[in-house]
């Protein structure tokens, strides 16, 4: 029999963290994202982890990537002004490729919002929050039970790929309770990140493998001897502003994610075969969106779903090749058309974009997206 | 010249460093890695973490674990490392703009946690990588890029600081004292909680180019000058000490150190 909970969205992702191996946790108390830290704090001393609230935002994310340089696998949550706090340091572990988990509860804003209220503006941010270029990871669950699945799915990647991974919650999900069945310790696979087999001596720490553009971490205190710097480095890890040392680590830092882009994008989709509408939506929105799907179907309209799990990368490709068959995709989101951009791009004119936008602070009713479906068949 | 231990620690391909010739760091350089040799540190055990600046540069000379992160949020990622290997020797360089301005909520907090890093905090009283810009520690009517009519705001003093906000091991010295910086340098990575060791260096192209004080020797003069040891002060009056250097150790205490503390709340919870 399988074992069940019922835990906040929340809970769910601190669980999740837990089970992936996360056994670092810093962070700095945010609404509405708090209850993952105080869920580490509870736990992770038990498990001989760490757990430490840091003085502000920035020193949260920082002591956890110093976690992540001694070996941990590391986290830290918080929600979009506490992000936006986070950019810099979030861009040193790009550049240094330092394995982290970052978690946004997503809140409203501009600047402090409704600390309390649904929202889901950070899209952007995720992908462009921090300065200069890299490939994005974000992962966006809609369930409570998928909470607890992307926070495996999250370290894992973050693991694999050597580079920050984000999962983008909101609070309808972070606070909600539902029933989680919790599969079994070895019924899920954990990624640990690649250890260096070479000689101390002859070890280069930013050499990557070419068959994934990926180089292995040593973990300080393993006896292994390395330079992490924030400035643009060559395979040594030493700064270098030279031409090619600089375009050979700037590149590699996007194209290492690039290249996997179909082994990291994960979507799912409901009754797409015959549509000729799509509605695309991802978190807390698209739960709304499939009760409005199913109703619509009932009443005989050829009505679909179409939800990204991972934001970044964006299933492009894929969306493409729906609005090739479908003659609209509406679009609802909790802010002012973010996402909406890139299913413009991705659908290159083939279909109809219909952005359906709300921001006040409430999830969609299922009978808001409903009344948008039947403005367009 | 350097022992040839002392060699051992440097990254010496990168020589010649990147400081200007006559620059004061190089001397803490020199008094930090005579520290490690004589207590026997290993390189690969040593972790040495800075932000940004012309002192932040120091550990990528140092052949040890070396992280150089961002403008003063050094000691959060040291803090990081040192909680999860809390048997590593964690050191975070800084200068006085990383320590006071930028980073100055980090470096209050983590001494009040007293968690085992040894901060050595070059005080230049400049920004000198972005060329000669005032720092929270560049005194009273000294002149600098962003203060061309002299700087109006009070200084903070660093020591002071650190014992408000609860660092175990609080020093200071010049690098007119070579032999004091590592002795200073030593205690604190001997003493098993926060130490800050303020090192007042000097930067002739940035600072004393403007301040009437062009040359590197003529800055370890005025340091040397200006230095005066704790236990001669306790007769002196505010105005007689204004422009002084008061140097010594301040505080040197017991208190419960944040990893230990940490590790024995782990026996008391684990397997709950």
């Amino acid at each position: 029999m399988l074992k069940t909970a019922f835990w906040q969205g929340n809970q769910a992702i601190a669980e999740g963290a837990i089970a992936a191996g996360c056994r670092f946790f810093a962070g700095y108390p945010i609404t509405p994202s708090t209850d993952i830290m105080e869920e580490m704090s509870r736990r992770l001393p038990t498990l001989e982890g760490r757990f430490i609230q840091m003085e502000d935002e920035i020193a949260g994310i920082a002591a956890a990537i110093g976690g992540s340089m001694a070996g941990y696998k590391s986290m830290t949550a918080s929600s979009g002004p506490g992000i936006s706090l986070k950019q810099e340091n979030l861009g040193l572990a790009y550049m240094a490729e330092l394995p982290i988990v970052v978690v946004d509860v997503m809140r409203g804003g501009p600047s402090t919002g409704v600390p309390t209220k649904v929202s889901q503006m950070d899209v952007m941010q995720a992908r462009w929050g921090s300065h200069g270029d890299h490939g994005t990871i974000a992962y966006s669950p809609s369930s409570v039970q998928e909470c607890f699945e992307i926070a495996i799915k999250a370290f894992n990647a973050a693991e694999r790929y050597r580079q920050p991974v984000l999962i983008l919650s909101d609070e309808v999900l972070g606070h909600m309770r539902e029933k989680v069945f919790i599969p079994p310790e070895g019924s899920y696979s954990i990624v640990d990140r690649k250890k260096p087999s070479t000689t101390v001596e002859n070890f280069v720490p930013y050499q990557a493998d070419p068959e994934d553009d990926i180089p292995p971490m040593a973990s300080f205190g393993d006896g292994y001897r390395w330079h992490i710097t924030g400035l643009a480095h060559n395979d040594f890890g030493f700064p270098s502003a030279k031409e090619e040392d600089v375009e050979k680590n700037i590149s590699r830092l996007v194209r290492k994610i690039d290249r996997f882009r179909d082994d990291i994008v994960e979507y799912e989709t409901y009754e797409v075969e015959d549509a000729d509408t799509i509605v695309l939506s991802y978190g807390s929105v698209s739960r709304s969106s499939l009760r409005a799907v199913k109703d619509a179907r009932q009443r005989g309209l050829k009505v679909g779903h179409f939800r990204p799990v991972t934001l970044w990368p964006f299933p492009d490709k894929e969306i493409y090749q729906l609005a090739k068959k479908v003659k609209t995709i509406i679009v609802p989101e909790l802010n002012c058309g973010q996402m909406v951009l890139e299913v413009d791009r991705a659908v290159h004119g083939k279909a109809k974009v219909v952005p359906r936008n709300l921001v006040n602070g409430e999830l969609f009713k299922p009978d808001e997206i409903f009344r948008a479906i039947q403005e367009v068949v | 010249m350097p022992r040839p231990e002392v060699i051992n620690w440097l990254r010496t391909q990168f020589f010649p460093q990147m400081w200007c010739p006559g620059c004061g760091h190089g001397i803490i350089l020199h008094a930090l890695l005579r520290s490690l040799v004589d207590l026997g540190k290993s390189p690969d055990q040593t972790v040495i973490a800075s932000g940004i600046g012309c002192s932040s540069r120091m550990p990528g000379y140092i052949n040890a674990c070396t992280v150089h992160s961002t403008h003063g949020r050094s000691l959060a990622f040291a803090t990081g490392i040192k909680l999860s290997r809390p048997e590593l020797t964690v050191l975070d360089v800084m200068g006085d703009g990383d320590c006071s301005a930028i980073g100055g909520n980090h470096f209050i907090h983590a001494c009040r946690r007293n968690i085992d890093i040894t901060a050595i905090v070059m005080n230049n009283n400049i920004y000198g990588m972005t060329g000669g810009q005032a720092s929270p520690t560049t005194p009273g009517g000294a002149k600098a890029t962003t203060a061309p009519y002299g700087v109006m705001d009070p200084s903070f003093d660093i020591c002071r600081l650190a014992e408000g906000a609860g660092a175990t091991f609080i020093a200071r010295t010049t690098i007119a004292n070579p032999v004091q910086c590592e002795k200073f340098i030593q205690d604190g990575i001997e003493h098993k909680g926060f130490s800050v060791i303020e090192i007042v260096s000097s930067c002739h192209t940035q600072f004393g180019r403007r301040n009437s004080c062009r040359t590197p020797i003529e800055n370890i003069k005025r340091l040397k000058d200006a230095s005066i040891p704790a236990n001669k002060t306790k007769d002196m009056s505010p105005d007689e000490l204004a422009d002084k250097i008061v140097i010594g150790e301040f505080v040197n205490k017991k208190a419960p150190e944040y990893t230990e503390q940490y590790l024995s709340l782990i026996d008391r919870v684990k397997g709950d």
